[in-house]
């Protein structure tokens, strides 16, 4: 056991501290606002001019060919610094992964520099008004056409919608089959012909989600990854990682309780010896999510692969998230109701509290937890 | 970065749970409920063969020279097969302090700690009771800053009921002299504090692996136990129950295997490391006896069942140098009322 960096990683964790220190941009509106997104675009641009925006992509890619353990010190730096929520991220983190493993090259060198500068900004295509947590009982189908296919049906809680311009998501091929089989991976133009986009005001009163009608959208044989009736075995390789360390990495939490740390310090009249003890408990939670993570690092830098412990990792990280905000608003008192700004904790309060629900619910993380880890019985 | 065990610290473990598969089954420690020590026959000296009880102490005086990276996986081992023998307090604790203390006191015991010819008690400023005192050679007592060596003769026990029946514990009486006063002053307290951080986090490790059997046990109980036709552990209620109870365990596991680098190495960082390793630890060991508890139902709630032993034994250790709250305590102290001494605040 050896818990030290190189100097080499120092070296690189210095580096991303002082590009980030100088350049991440403070009081930006909401991303997913109107106003926001076009200014958190730009700080995509100059996070991938300077080659910060997806360092553990190869370098043709935009990237610096770092490893997961720079890349989660990449991660503590970004928010240490209090960078803003990626705006690529559904790009950066759960198709361009996808694309790396399963992709032609043509497809490679077409998409991937655009995805990591935010030249193209892609959405996720999975639930459908009656295909949520059961994924599989999707009916948005796709018929075969010269040259390409054309897509019908409805996806929703398309996050990021709204200011997509192409999704990610899966379409029936075959009509005769069922569930898992059958299905085929697409990347969709939402511009085109046969795409609508509603946008839906989430929780937080942005226009964060959308949903998105097909009717007879084209895509051209290029735009399937993967094989053909192989798509479900695609999107499972692009929600494994989500579900982990990559999604919402612990350099975010201990940003967070950070936070929370500072505001207890200001608030000290109000922070009761219970008070004080819930954010030790918040700051120990975070502290064992950044743990946990560089336990996993080592093992999987060793060979093995954690699978499904990255449930254990979205259980923990999605009710600690919750947590850290709750307290947080109980030591504003009665200024919580106006901290509805982005940045502010309410605002942050009612983001978080989708966690337990995208990227396979709680319930679904404990039953992945109960049968894949304990070995319990399916029925 | 390597934030793993080498092949030879899990070697180690394996051996002594092999050791302690074969000499110390959930019979033996029902049979040490029973008997006036507590102990399981012969396998302290068994224990002591293997060089677990020398395992902290230095190579010169005859140990093996290991520190609490090397120790962690076995305290573990002997929580996960609910041990009645002092380890933590000999090797965790006792070892490293008389080590730090130096002198003749060292000298003397050191070599037959190792040896496993001598049981020592520890009692520090925290403890309500002092275990194991009337089987012990020797006791190491806190008093203020300074910590004490008495023989047993030098001390007034008065034997307490423990709701863990194989713990042995004592109200201990007893007088400090200039004669028995081994460390004082700023040295004094700065070894009475590590020995309680070192006993708080081998309490997190010895919970983590008395938290894994009962986990294990309730699993498997599951798996087999058959209701409305099909095994309990199919329906959502009881895996959601175990679920949350492993998502828990894992949580403290890692931080407990942490906090062994930071004393290893007395990091600045120490106490806020083994605070943070004990309260989640005391926290998860609570949550998987509760729901090891639940999962088998009645069964569980007999002493026909070995898994009581298990829970008494979380009950006890989720307490000893330290509950949960105190940690979190500690822990708000040295996060929120700068300056405070990086090591731990005083209790």
């Amino acid at each position: 056991m050896d818990l030290h960096y190189t100097k080499d990683q120092d070296a690189f964790r210095a580096e991303a501290r002082a590009f980030l220190e100088a350049n991440v941009p403070s009081g930006l509106p909401p991303l997913d606002s109107p106003e926001g997104f076009p200014l958190h675009l730009e700080w995509e641009h100059t996070l991938f001019d300077a080659g910060w925006a997806v360092v553990d992509w190869p370098e043709e890619y935009g990237g610096r060919n770092c490893s997961l353990l720079e890349w989660l010190i990449f991660e503590e730096e970004y928010y240490r610094a209090g960078g803003p929520q990626r705006a690529t991220q559904n790009g950066i983190f759960l198709l361009g992964p996808t694309l790396l493993h399963f992709g032609t090259d043509e497809q490679k060198s077409r998409l991937l520099r655009k995805i990591a500068r935010g030249d193209e900004l892609w959405c996720q295509g999975w639930s459908e008004p009656g295909a949520g947590s059961d994924l599989a009982s999707l009916t948005s189908y796709a018929e075969r056409v010269e040259g390409g296919w054309k897509l019908y049906g409805q996806k929703t809680w398309t996050t990021r919608g709204t200011f997509s311009d192409k999704s990610f998501g899966l379409w029936r091929t075959d009509p005769d089959s069922q569930r898992h089989k059958g299905l085929t991976y697409f990347l969709v133009d939402l511009h085109g012909e046969g795409v609508q986009v509603r946008p839906i005001h989430k929780l937080d009163g942005d226009e964060g989600f959308a949903e998105v009608f097909y009717d007879g959208a084209f895509v051209p044989d290029r735009d399937v990854l993967g094989e053909v009736g192989r798509g479900w075995y695609v999107a499972m390789a692009t929600t494994g990682p989500e579900r982990g360390l990559t999604l919402r990495s612990p350099g975010r939490f201990t940003a967070m309780a950070e936070r929370l740390r500072a505001l207890a310090r200001e608030r000290r009249d109000v922070c009761d010896e219970g008070m004080r003890e819930r954010v030790a408990r918040h700051w120990m939670e975070a502290e064992a999510y950044r743990q946990v993570g560089l336990w996993t690092e080592t093992r999987i830098r060793r060979g093995e692969d954690p699978g499904a412990e990255s449930s254990l990792m979205k259980l923990h990280w999605s009710e600690l998230d919750i947590a850290i905000h709750e307290t947080a608003l109980d030591l504003l008192g009665g200024e919580a109701e106006t901290a509805v700004a982005n940045g502010e904790w309410m605002k942050g309060y009612l983001f978080g509290l989708a966690n337990p629900i995208w990227g396979g619910t709680s319930e679904i993380q404990r039953n992945i937890v109960a049968e894949r880890i304990l070995g319990l019985p399916r029925k | 970065m390597e934030f793993g065990f080498s092949e030879d610290q899990r070697l180690f473990q394996q051996t002594v749970a092999d050791l302690l598969a074969n000499e110390c089954p959930h019979e033996a420690v029902a049979e040490a409920w029973k008997t006036e020590s507590g102990q399981v026959p012969g396998l302290w000296e068994k224990l002591g063969e293997l060089g677990i009880l020398g395992a902290t102490v230095p190579e010169a005086s005859g140990g093996l020279g290991l520190d609490e990276v090397d120790l962690v996986l076995l305290l573990e081992e002997s929580g996960r097969r609910a041990c009645p023998e002092p380890i933590a307090t000999v090797a965790g604790i006792a070892a490293p302090l008389l080590a730090e203390v130096g002198g003749d006191v060292a000298t003397q015991w050191l070599p037959r700690i190792a040896a496993g010819e001598a049981r020592v008690a520890v009692g520090l400023a925290g403890d309500r009771y002092v275990a194991d005192a009337a089987a012990a050679d020797l006791l190491l007592l806190q008093h203020g800053d300074e910590l004490h060596a008495l023989a047993p003769g030098d001390v007034r026990l008065e034997a307490k009921p423990s709701v863990d029946g194989a713990r042995r514990i004592y109200d201990v009486t007893w007088t400090p002299t200039p004669a028995s006063c081994i460390a004082a002053g700023t040295e004094g307290a700065a070894i009475a504090r590590r020995a309680f951080d070192r006993g708080a986090w081998a309490a997190a490790a010895q919970l983590v692996g008395l938290a894994s059997e009962l986990l294990d046990m309730s699993v498997e109980y599951a798996k087999g136990r058959v209701q409305f036709g099909q095994p309990i552990g199919a329906f959502q209620a009881v895996k959601h129950h175990l679920a949350n109870a492993k998502t828990r365990l894992e949580f403290a596991r890692v931080p407990t295997y942490y906090a062994s680098n930071s004393l290893a190495h007395d990091l600045p960082s120490r106490a806020l490391d083994v605070s943070t390793a004990k309260a989640l630890a005391s926290d998860a060991a609570h949550l998987c006896f509760r729901t090891a508890l639940q999962c088998h139902g009645a069964i569980a709630y007999t002493y026909e069942y070995p898994a009581h032993m298990w829970m008494k034994r979380v009950l006890v250790l989720e307490r000893l140098h330290g509950d949960a709250s105190w940690h979190r305590q500690r822990a708000a102290r040295l996060l929120l009322d700068a300056p405070v001494p990086s090591d731990g605040a005083t209790r």
